[in-house]
């Protein structure tokens, strides 16, 4: 049985003064326990909609979405999520951030404590748990948030386009490092980005979507093995896959002007 | 010349602390000797001008016979009342506003045509309703005050970033929490920064107040210099009422620092 499983869902909405928009249609994708999907698509695919679906925290206008067999009506903590945006709490420190949702789930201090400093570690922070969001880079802020929601022991962790603001070496090293503390979690990851690179470097399956209305296109199985690091990059295989998807996403682009 | 031109007159570049001092330094001596020259020169009609010792001796024996130090008091007494009172309401109201849709709709129509009407067009119907004593200063400064914190607020708390929100439901908040313990917190700087705006603004409310009608406080003292042709009072109130304002805004800005190091510079 899949994981999360996001069955035949519509989503419509109607901009102020417009006509009904068709966001998303008609999708449905499944996520298997342990596995990193990928959605690839073009800006404006409503790929971040898809996510925030899931999460919760928009309702689809058809269809359901499930995880472990459970229907999704609202946002919860088994649905951790990364932004690209920064959404550091800025009047709490890197460990009170990290801690955040282990608070508010109502663990004990010491607890906490001990599973913030591993995640903090794990994101190479220490030194830092007493730093304001302010005083750290967009690099080091994004690590944080990636820890945070792994703190909470999320069923999956939502992760929109979360290196989309960083500068493209920065970009790398978050890359490597997600890949490293996959590896030793397999957490089962959904990621939404538009960078094909991304995608397949990091992803055991990339979902390509259409441009608007957004529709899954085709489901593309990257069997470049693991562990992965960013040399795979330059690897035939890659470049195999990587031309297959640009072609997909090049006969979306030209669909998209027609 | 040229090299100092050079280095200190770009755009929205720092420039050493010490050439800041400077040349904040000459410029408040220069208006000092400018008022030097123009009051001990007899430039200015002496009745006119007064001159910085005149002011000193006036600020000596209005401390002396206790008219400053009771004008000052009541004055300040009057401000915190009504600036204290207009900000226990318009903070949470303003927090509520900006984020509540309902709240919304219920308030701002209401905000917006009250805080178009200069509160000075309100001081004839206070006297009438409330009479000229302290309570018709505190509602002067509390109605000045109110609908614009309100809006400031609410423009503060629609500026809290949804992903923000989001990222808390995602760690398992709920609606309650979210409110208490992010849109709040993330609104604090905001909030202080509006009230050490309109904590200046109420200075003006106060005075225009004690101005059309009143029996004390420091607008009531400049008002009363003049009928006599005091001028070194009338500048001794204006200077007091200034340099409250100077302390007030450091205060905030104090307190803005100790209460959350974590915020950016505003």
């Amino acid at each position: 049985m899949a994981k999360l499983r996001i069955d035949d869902v519509t989503l419509r909405f109607l901009p102020k003064g417009g006509k009904p928009v068709t966001a998303l249609d008609r999708i449905s994708l499944d996520v298997a326990e342990e596995e990193f999907s990928v959605i690839v698509g073009p800006s404006g695919c409503g790929k971040s909609s898809l996510l925030r679906l899931v999460a919760g925290l928009i309702e689809p206008s058809a269809g359901t979405i499930s995880l472990d067999g459970k229907i999704v009506t609202r946002p919860g903590r088994d649905r951790g999520m990364v932004f690209q945006s920064y959404t550091l709490f800025p009047w709490l420190t890197v460990q009170d951030n990290v801690e955040f949702g282990l608070k508010l789930g109502g663990m004990a201090v010491a607890e906490r404590k001990r599973i913030a400093k591993r995640y903090i570690e794990q994101v190479g922070l220490e030194g830092f748990e007493k730093s304001y969001p302010k005083q750290l880079s967009g690099g080091m802020m994004q690590r944080v948030a990636l820890a945070r929601a792994l703190a909470n022991d999320p069923e999956i962790l939502l992760m929109d386009e979360p290196f989309g603001a960083l500068d493209s070496q920065t970009r790398s090293l978050m890359q490597e490092l997600l890949l490293n503390i996959w590896e030793q979690s397999h957490k089962t990851v959904l990621f939404i980005t538009h960078d094909i690179d991304e995608a397949i470097l990091l992803g055991d399956r990339v979902h390509v979507m259409t441009a608007r209305p957004g529709r899954i296109k085709e489901v593309v199985e990257i069997d470049i093995p693991r562990p992965r690091n960013v040399d795979v990059l330059t690897s035939i295989e890659f470049i195999a896959i990587k031309r297959r998807i640009m072609a997909l996403i090049h006969d979306e682009a030209v669909r998209a002007m027609g | 010349m040229r090299p100092f031109l050079e280095a200190y007159t770009a755009p929205k570049k720092e420039i050493p602390r010490r050439v800041y001092l400077t040349v904040s330094a000459l410029v408040g001596i220069s208006i000092f000797v400018f008022w030097s020259v123009l009051s001990y020169g007899e430039l200015v009609r002496p009745d006119f001008l007064p001159t910085p010792v005149e002011v000193v001796q006036a600020a000596i024996s209005g401390y002396e016979d206790g008219s400053l130090i009771v004008n000052t008091g009541v004055s300040l007494t009057e401000i915190m009342a009504g600036f204290v009172l207009a900000s226990i309401f318009a903070v949470p109201l303003g927090i509520l506003m900006g984020s509540f849709k309902i709240v919304e709709a219920a308030i701002e129509p209401v905000a917006n045509f009250m805080r178009y009407i200069p509160v000075s067009a309100l001081i004839p119907l206070l006297i009438l309703w409330v009479g000229i004593d302290i309570g018709e200063k505190i509602a002067v400064i509390f109605l000045g005050t109110f609908f614009q914190q309100l809006i400031l607020i609410a423009d503060v708390s629609r500026a809290v970033s949804h992903d923000l929100l989001d990222v808390s439901y995602t760690l398992g908040a709920d609606r309650r929490t979210v409110v208490t313990r992010v849109l709040i917190p993330a609104t604090m700087p905001g909030v202080v920064d509006t009230l050490r705006v309109t904590l200046g603004w109420a200075w003006t409310y106060l005075v225009v107040a004690e101005l059309v009608a009143a029996n004390q406080g420091l607008g009531y003292f400049i008002l009363n210099s003049m009928r006599g042709l005091f001028t070194d009072q009338i500048f001794l109130g204006i200077m007091v009422i200034g340099l409250l304002g100077l302390i007030t805004d450091q205060l905030f800005k104090l307190l803005r620092d100790w209460l959350m190091p974590w915020a950016s510079e505003s």
